[in-house]
């Protein structure tokens, strides 16, 4: 281990205790400094606007958390793109037919929850793909 | 091109890249195909020649590792096909096409009427995870081939999707990822001292730093508590009977045999080649806890009287035997690791394949009870997807399937599961195949000298007394009796016990092709056991 410990992450700490300074020094200035006006209308929760109505704590529909779910994975996916477009130039051919593999797979997941019914906003059941394939069955 | 991915490159990846394709094949084919009823006949039979193919690329690399004698190493270092690849990615082979093999038609029971290409699909996809946990040399893969196998497993842990099953997912899932975050922790830690997530380079590091270091000491042990619990070794087994219980049963065959061995695979590599110069930081430890998880696994299995639980804390006192191994640390514990996981793979997978057979029979006392249960069902648009009892009532209006022409799926179409020890009574008067099958796994689980499960046990007990540790010796042969006497309640069961429970055996040649693999395995290892020991010969890898 080269030098010691203390010597290699003492940047490290010290940028822990510029950053901490520093929040907790602009919060202290407005509080201090600031002027503050009270008021029920200023107080409400801000949302976007409009005036709130309820709790936000409600059952939401599972098609959202699945469009959400897909479009973080779908994101996250695309991320891939910047590093490979930084290299290109220089993996040439090897770069390209990497990203053609991961595209493909890429691709056979976008297949797979189309075909499932996930990008079906308005259908009732997305099961109801499956039902069709065992017609003996029932 | 052939900079960044080479000819041996390719040699040492295909069969991860052959159980990918396969996979996505089946996952992809099971929603193209046409809404024929013979897709179900060529959905299994598609991910079993994708198993085919697989064994085919580890045969050439079988071969030429035992030709040349050397490891072929791929991606500059990061993994490696050596004899202990081998010898796990063999088990994990057996694995997998007894569980395809055995689900082919269960699936319609076990996990539902469809979703058959995403069960097959991850069944491929989990042993494409082992793969990568056998092969690599470098944490970042090992990582993520542990990873890959386990979210396969929460999810097919879950794929009864009844209250019991979803249980188990979510235990499993929850205290799954809590242990991948102590492991990422000890790895960054091992990557802090290393500057290298190769593991040989982390072997350096580690011998250069010195055992006494508190780095080095927090580094192993948290990557072991991560690694620990994968096998369900004590402190971190809680998991273990509740996931095996809740799993569809042939998902908990898999996961008591592929996933326990691969895990082990990826405890041996961490802990024989890169943290070797911390042993004496890792050697009492992982006597303790092989010595607590066979008492625990030992001693909480007697009072079992579900026998999917029985044999869940049965094999975490195995996960005892294989850790004895390690604890061994020369070249017979080792060999005995391998020969260990070898011989658990088939006897451990024909029993849980057992119990995943037997069912319960109406009863006609039972069925105005039933009959109760099934009518909102019945109601209810959603039924097919609830619960597995539920979705065999529509089937028994349906005489169209081939599979209604005997007896025997009649008492499949009940769908509920018989687990209990007492479900097993006088099973040798009703089924005498079966119990006879059952008979001689559990005698091998107990290590009974004809059968394979004695040949593992002989080797930890061996490398034991070579390496001096008696106690650990005598305590572990002292649990051999323990064992015996729960695995001989069923046995009692079986042939003493009256025939008065309404329990039947669902089959079809899917099962009685896996149960006699399984059987001819264990008994076939027992019997003639040169060719298998040679097979696992993974001692004197580096």
């Amino acid at each position: 281990m080269p030098a010691s410990f203390p010597d290699l992450y003492f940047p490290v700490l010290l940028q822990v205790v510029i950053a901490f300074a520093v929040a907790t020094g602009l919060v202290a200035m407005a509080f201090l400094v600031g002027k503050r006006v009270r008021g029920k209308v200023k107080e409400m929760p801000y949302e976007c606007g409009i005036p709130p109505t309820g709790s936000a704590r409600e059952r939401f529909s599972v098609k959202f958390y699945l469009v959400a779910m897909v479009f973080i994975l779908f994101d996250i996916e695309a991320i891939f793109l910047y590093p490979w477009a930084v290299v290109y130039r220089e993996l040439k051919l090897f770069a390209f037919v990497e990203m053609f593999v991961f595209i493909a797979l890429i691709l056979a997941g976008f297949f797979y929850i189309w075909k499932k019914g996930v990008l079906n906003w308005s259908r009732e059941e997305p099961e109801v793909v499956t039902e069709r394939r065992y017609p003996d069955a029932v | 091109m052939s900079l960044y991915y080479t000819a041996s490159d390719h040699f040492v990846l295909l069969p991860a890249i052959l159980l990918a394709l396969f996979g996505c094949a089946v996952l992809l084919f099971d929603l193209t195909a046409l809404g024929s009823p013979r897709q179900r006949l060529w959905l299994p039979g598609l991910a079993l020649s994708g198993l085919g193919f697989t064994a085919v690329a580890l045969l050439r690399q079988h071969m030429l590792v035992a030709a040349q004698g050397v490891e072929i190493s791929a991606f500059r270092g990061a993994m490696a096909v050596d004899r202990f690849a081998l010898a796990f990615n063999w088990i994990f082979l057996v694995a997998a096409v007894l569980v395809v093999l055995f689900s082919y038609r269960h699936l319609r029971r076990e996990g539902g009427p469809d979703h058959a290409g995403e069960y097959l699909g991850l069944v491929l996809l989990a042993h494409c995870g082992m793969f990568f946990l056998a092969t690599s040399l470098d944490l970042v893969t090992l990582f993520i081939g542990l990873e890959l196998m386990a979210v396969c497993f929460y999810v097919l842990v879950g794929f009864a999707r009844d209250r019991r099953s979803s249980e188990a997912a979510i235990k499993y899932l929850l205290l799954g990822a809590f242990s991948s975050a102590f492991l990422l922790y000890g790895f960054s830690l091992l990557y802090g001292l290393a500057g290298s997530t190769r593991l040989k380079d982390i072997a350096d590091a580690v011998a250069n730093q010195g055992p006494g270091d508190p780095v080095v000491l927090l580094a192993v042990v948290t990557s072991a508590a991560g690694a620990l619990f994968k096998v369900a070794a004590v402190p971190f087994h809680a998991w273990a009977p509740d996931a095996y219980e809740g799993a569809p049963t042939p998902v908990t065959a898999y996961l008591a045999v592929g996933s326990t061995a691969a895990s082990f695979a990826f405890l041996a590599r961490l802990f024989v080649t890169p943290l070797a110069d911390a042993r004496e930081i890792w050697d009492p430890l992982l006597a303790v806890i092989a010595v607590a998880t066979l008492t625990i696994g030992n001693l909480a299995a007697v009072t079992q009287s579900n026998v999917k639980r029985l044999l869940a804390y049965s094999s975490i006192g195995h996960a005892g035997y294989v850790l004895l191994g390690l604890v061994a640390g020369n070249n017979t514990g080792l060999n005995g690791v391998a020969v260990y996981l070898l011989t658990y793979a088939p006897m451990t997978a024909g029993a849980f394949l057992i119990v995943a057979a037997m069912r319960r029979t109406a009863r006609p006392a039972a069925a105005p009870l039933e009959a109760v249960t099934a009518a909102p069902v019945a109601a209810s648009p959603r039924g097919r997807s609830g619960a597995t009892v539920m979705e065999a009532q529509p089937e028994l209006s349906s005489p169209r399937l081939e599979e209604r022409a005997s007896a025997d799926d009649a008492v499949a179409a009940t769908a509920e599961p018989a687990e209990d020890v007492d479900d097993f009574n006088g099973l040798m008067h009703r089924r005498p195949g079966y119990a006879i099958w059952m008979l001689i796994f559990l005698m091998s689980l107990a290590g009974i000298p004809p059968t394979a499960g004695f040949l593992g046990k002989y080797y930890i007990f061996l490398s034991l007394i070579e390496a001096g540790r008696y106690v650990l010796a005598v305590i572990a042969t002292l649990y051999v009796a323990v064992a015996l006497y729960y695995y001989f309640r069923i046995v009692r069961a079986m042939f003493a016990g009256e025939p008065d429970p309404p329990v039947g055996v669902a089959e079809n040649w899917g099962t009685k092709v896996a149960l006699t693999a399984a059987g001819v395995l264990t008994v076939g290892i027992g019997l003639y056991p040169e060719p298998f020991l040679r097979l696992v010969q993974i001692a004197g890898m580096r």
